[in-house]
């Protein structure tokens, strides 16, 4: 910093506080706009012409008369319009107009207030300095001696054994605390690893439960899918339906692109795959006929259904998990097991078996 | 008509030949009938002049694409098997014939009167079974609301909207939206899986549970949302612009004028 710049920080600092104190990394600009101070106080039309003055009070009285005249009208609506059991629209009509009616009343005591404050009552601007937070120099000296006397008559400094058992005690009474944070709740064990799925299980059809037969899917066709015997109403039904959603789709068994190990998954082009996404757990099920592309609405991520549902785009970053299908002696669809890895976004622990 | 014939060349050679077409159009539609759940059903008769004149119309206006004897070609799909509700819905609605290619076909104008789309419909479902025009029976819009919302949701609502009101796919391709629709477009969409759209066939959906989904939808249609201005039912993005655009707007308005002298 140039003596120039440091004799200008000096005039700068001392036009705004009487007390000296150190710059630090303060920048300051030496072309920074200059105060303007105050504006000069301007004539208000409503103290210069009676005539602007008589139409202020006449406007805060409308404004006035208008929240009356709200109020009535929310008073009126309420009986006017009232809910009648099974009749949303009547629900509507009186929330509206009541509505409208209150809102009326409280803008017309609002506006009408602030109109009568900036027009009529007295518009002397009143400027007052700010401080500095830094107090005075006696105060922070007597600060400094309460601390120090409060030091030496309890021996804090110098009893070291109290000092450092102290230390030990307020580090380590948080801790029972912490522990028992882990008792909230009931153990998540590994439900997060399976589903409702069981070898034999037939594909049934959201939410009517009606088994899948084979030779109702035709190419092109999807089904949402739920285990056969789920239905609403039991114990964790939505928790364990959250969890083993599925989509059915059958496409040209030539398009299918098959590991070895999954051959045995599919039965004549129909596959099944979870519909819950990899990415943060949303149904995924915007399916595209020709394309064969499962989109999820929530993020965008894209599904390729024919390449085992890898990802082709968006955040998710897993295939949705398939489950393996075959059908039983009824031609109905059933599932051979669980799926093989657990369904849904990743969590804690995912990896460990 | 056809027993009187019978009666009337019971010795004619050509008696047998009859017979066996008669035999074989029972056991064809007795199979038909049977299969009803996965094949066409209410397929109804055609005369030769609907199918000639079908034929006629397809051939100056579709075959370009479509190959001349709707086989397709590299620009479009093959139609044999589509069924006649595909012809009626594709074209009824305006998207066939296409007016250029693109990621999907825009609703337009119709292009041909219904005797017109009737008789290619007759021609493209004289070539293949299909799924057939929808029995207007269940097209009364009488049946369960509950029933079908529930169904809307769990099968349609992901692209089309709880509301009904479409929403965007992949690649500039959408959902289109449901509230102007009629009960024959959208039963034939179920049945057929035009474009994009996966297929809802009679086992999956059955025709009363179809009924449901178009009994719901037109009650959107013809009641409008008790909850207020539904802004397009389009969502968070629509409602999230107006609350921080207009709603905050108004704010910020109203802030400046309460720290604005008055003059």
């Amino acid at each position: 910093m140039s003596e120039d710049s440091k004799d200008l920080v000096k005039q700068v600092d001392s036009r705004y506080s009487e007390h000296e104190y150190e710059t630090g990394l303060r920048v300051i600009h030496e072309d920074a706009v200059k105060d303007p101070g105050l504006e000069p106080h301007r004539v208000r039309m409503t103290d210069q012409s009676v005539k602007h003055e008589k139409n202020a009070v006449r406007q805060v009285t409308l404004l006035f008369v208008v929240s009356m005249l709200g109020s009535a009208f929310a008073l009126y609506s309420y009986f006017a319009f009232p809910i009648v059991l099974g009749d949303m629209n009547s629900v509507r009509l009186n929330t509206l107009f009541l509505g409208l009616g209150i809102t009326f009343g409280l803008f017309g005591i609002g506006v009408g207030a602030v109109h009568w404050a900036k027009t009529l009552m007295p518009d002397n601007e009143v400027s007052e300095e700010r401080h500095l937070t830094r107090g005075s120099d006696e105060k922070r000296a007597a600060a400094i001696e309460i601390i120090n006397l409060a030091n030496q008559e309890s021996g804090f400094s110098r009893r070291k054994l109290i000092r450092r058992t102290l230390y030990g005690a307020l580090a380590l009474f948080p801790l029972p605390g912490l522990i028992i944070f882990g008792d909230l709740g009931p153990s998540v064990n590994d439900k997060l690893r399976h589903t409702a799925w069981r070898p034999g299980t037939r594909l049934a059809r959201d939410p009517n439960g009606r088994p899948i037969k084979a030779s109702d899917v035709t190419i092109g066709s999807v089904y949402h899918v739920v285990p056969e015997g789920l239905m609403p109403g039991e114990h964790g039904y939505l928790e364990e339906k959250a969890k083993a959603a599925v989509l059915l789709v059958r496409v040209d068994p030539s398009e299918l692109i098959e590991t070895e190990e999954r051959a045995s998954w599919s039965y004549q082009g129909i596959v099944a795959y979870s519909k819950i996404c990899t990415h943060v757990g949303c149904p995924v099920a915007l399916y595209e006929q020709h394309t064969h592309h499962l989109l999820c609405p929530c993020h965008q991520s894209t599904f390729d259904l024919v390449d085992g549902c890898k990802v082709v785009f968006g955040p998710a970053t897993r295939a949705l998990p398939q489950l393996p299908i075959t059908v039983d002696a009824e031609g109905y669809l059933i599932a051979q097991s669980d799926f093989h890895e657990p369904v849904g976004p990743s969590f804690w622990d995912r990896s460990v078996k | 008509m056809i027993k009187k014939k019978i009666n009337g060349m019971r010795r004619s050679p050509m008696a047998l030949g009859i017979v066996l077409f008669a035999g074989l159009l029972a056991v064809g539609t007795g199979y038909t009938a049977v299969n009803a759940a996965v094949s066409p059903k209410g397929q109804a008769v055609h005369t030769a002049e609907e199918i000639a004149l079908g034929k006629k119309l397809f051939l100056s206006n579709c075959s370009s694409c479509h190959g001349k004897n709707a086989e397709g070609t590299a620009n479009a799909p093959s139609l044999i098997g589509v069924g006649e509700a595909s012809v009626d819905f594709q074209v009824s609605t305006g998207r066939m014939p296409g007016a250029a290619s693109g990621p999907q076909l825009e609703v337009k104008p119709v292009q041909f009167n219904e005797e017109q789309i009737a008789a290619m419909a007759a021609y493209i479902g004289s070539l293949a079974d299909g799924p057939g025009i929808p029995d207007a029976a269940y097209l009364q819009a009488n049946g369960d609301p509950n029933i079908g919302g529930e169904l809307f949701r769990i099968n349609c609502a992901m692209c089309h909207n709880a509301g009904g009101a479409g929403g965007a796919l992949t690649e500039g391709k959408y959902a289109p939206n449901l509230m102007k629709s009629s009960a024959k477009t959208i039963y034939e969409a179920m049945v057929t899986g035009p474009q994009n759209m996966p297929v809802f066939n009679d086992a999956n959906i059955t025709p009363e549970e179809k009924n449901d989904i178009i009994t719901y939808l037109t009650y959107l249609q013809n009641n409008r949302s008790v909850g207020g201005e539904e802004l397009g039912n389009l969502g968070p993005v629509v409602e999230g612009l107006l609350a921080w655009l207009g709603l905050l707007g108004l704010i910020v308005a109203i802030t400046v004028w309460l720290g604005a002298k008055s003059n």
